[in-house]
């Protein structure tokens, strides 16, 4: 597929990652690879998902991390910029909106309601996303007991991230080093 | 209540600690805001999340809304970019670089490393959100926890369905 810089305009980028943000509810990664694979092409799926996994290396907002690198791609800094402000400006605007209602009324009885029904829905996403990438790892041993020391020591032990990042990072890298020999 | 430069240093630290993304840090946010500082309570927390789960956009907004509860519009702006920027810029300078690494033997073994991490946080902010939803004894909403969760496995429906039904659930009274 042709990714050379400027195939893809800043106008492009910037309209193309505003309907990615405004499209997904509870989180918008799975539209991300609709839009920029099958309806735009701008990437290929083989690029989509070697992209995909230097975001998910990388610490943040794993679709902020999408648009920063295929707006780089296409259009230098400035498209680093444009495409995650593309996306963030208008969910962002909705989601103050949101807040700022939620400061007036959140106290109703209704509203605590609807988002106690919300919250625990949202749990259930976040558990069923984290069940998913856990079955692709069902076969490794080491893998498995990575995920469940940094499991242990953030649900339940509650110990504070940095740390446990500071070290099971680490820790991690050098295992599969020296797993490879 | 904790001033915007406070904010602003907590958030940003925790940009470069959110593998797996914005939804990942939920335990390490609540462990700040609620257990360790008492800001908001537990309650508010995950209401604030429910907010966020009802409005389109990827999962970081509901940084923003914490921002927004603690210091107003000045701090649902400067927790966003507190929380964005140092990962983008570290995403910016690094891209090339892990490019160009190709299938050298460090580049595998950073993803073989921070994967199952990025796995072990999602599920550890699932069970926290479980925990603080249901927490005490809500067994009702619990099952509506497990419920979402098998569902979301079986069924491939957009997640807007399930979030509209929990509202529904929840104003009629059912959790």
């Amino acid at each position: 597929m042709n990714t050379e810089p400027g195939r893809v305009t800043l106008g492009q980028l910037f309209r193309g990652f505003c309907l990615i943000g405004l499209s997904g509810f509870g989180g918008v990664m799975p539209w991300a690879r609709r839009y920029l694979v099958e309806r735009y092409r701008w990437l290929s799926p083989a690029e989509f998902a070697t992209l995909l996994g230097l975001c998910q290396v990388m610490p943040g907002p794993n679709v902020m991390n999408l648009a920063i690198t295929i707006g780089a791609r296409f259009q230098g800094w400035r498209g680093a910029l444009v495409a995650p402000l593309g996306m963030m400006l208008a969910p962002m605007l909705i989601v103050l909106a949101f807040g700022l209602a939620y400061l007036h009324y959140g106290e109703l009885a209704p509203v605590r309601a609807m988002l106690r029904g919300i919250s625990a829905v949202g749990a259930g996403l976040i558990l069923a996303t984290g069940l998913k990438m856990l079955f692709d790892y069902r076969r490794q041993a080491v893998a498995m007991a990575l995920v469940a020391l940094i499991f242990g020591a953030v649900a339940w032990l509650r110990l504070p991230l940095l740390p446990v990042v500071a070290l099971l990072l680490p820790a991690g890298i050098l295992v599969a080093l020296l797993g490879r020999r | 209540m904790p001033t915007l430069g406070e904010l602003v240093l907590h958030f940003a630290l925790l940009s470069l600690l959110a593998f797996g993304g914005g939804n990942a840090t939920l335990p390490e946010m609540h462990r700040l805001v609620v257990e360790q500082n008492h800001w908001m309570s537990s309650a508010t927390f995950s209401e604030l999340f429910a907010v966020a789960q009802a409005a389109p956009g990827p999962n970081v907004l509901v940084v923003s809304l914490i921002g927004l509860h603690l210091a107003g519009i000045p701090g649902f702006l400067a927790v966003t970019a507190a929380f964005c920027l140092p990962s983008s810029v570290l995403m910016y300078g690094f891209s090339h670089w892990w490019v160009r690494a190709g299938d050298a033997p460090w580049r595998q073994a950073v993803q073989a490393a921070v994967g199952p991490m990025a796995v072990g946080l999602v599920l550890a902010s699932g069970w926290l959100m479980a925990g603080t939803v249901a927490w005490p004894g809500q067994y009702l909403l619990l099952l509506l926890v497990a419920a979402t969760v098998g569902l979301v496995l079986i069924l491939p429906w957009n997640p807007l369905w399930w979030i509209a039904a929990g509202a529904l659930l929840g104003l009629g009274g059912f959790v």
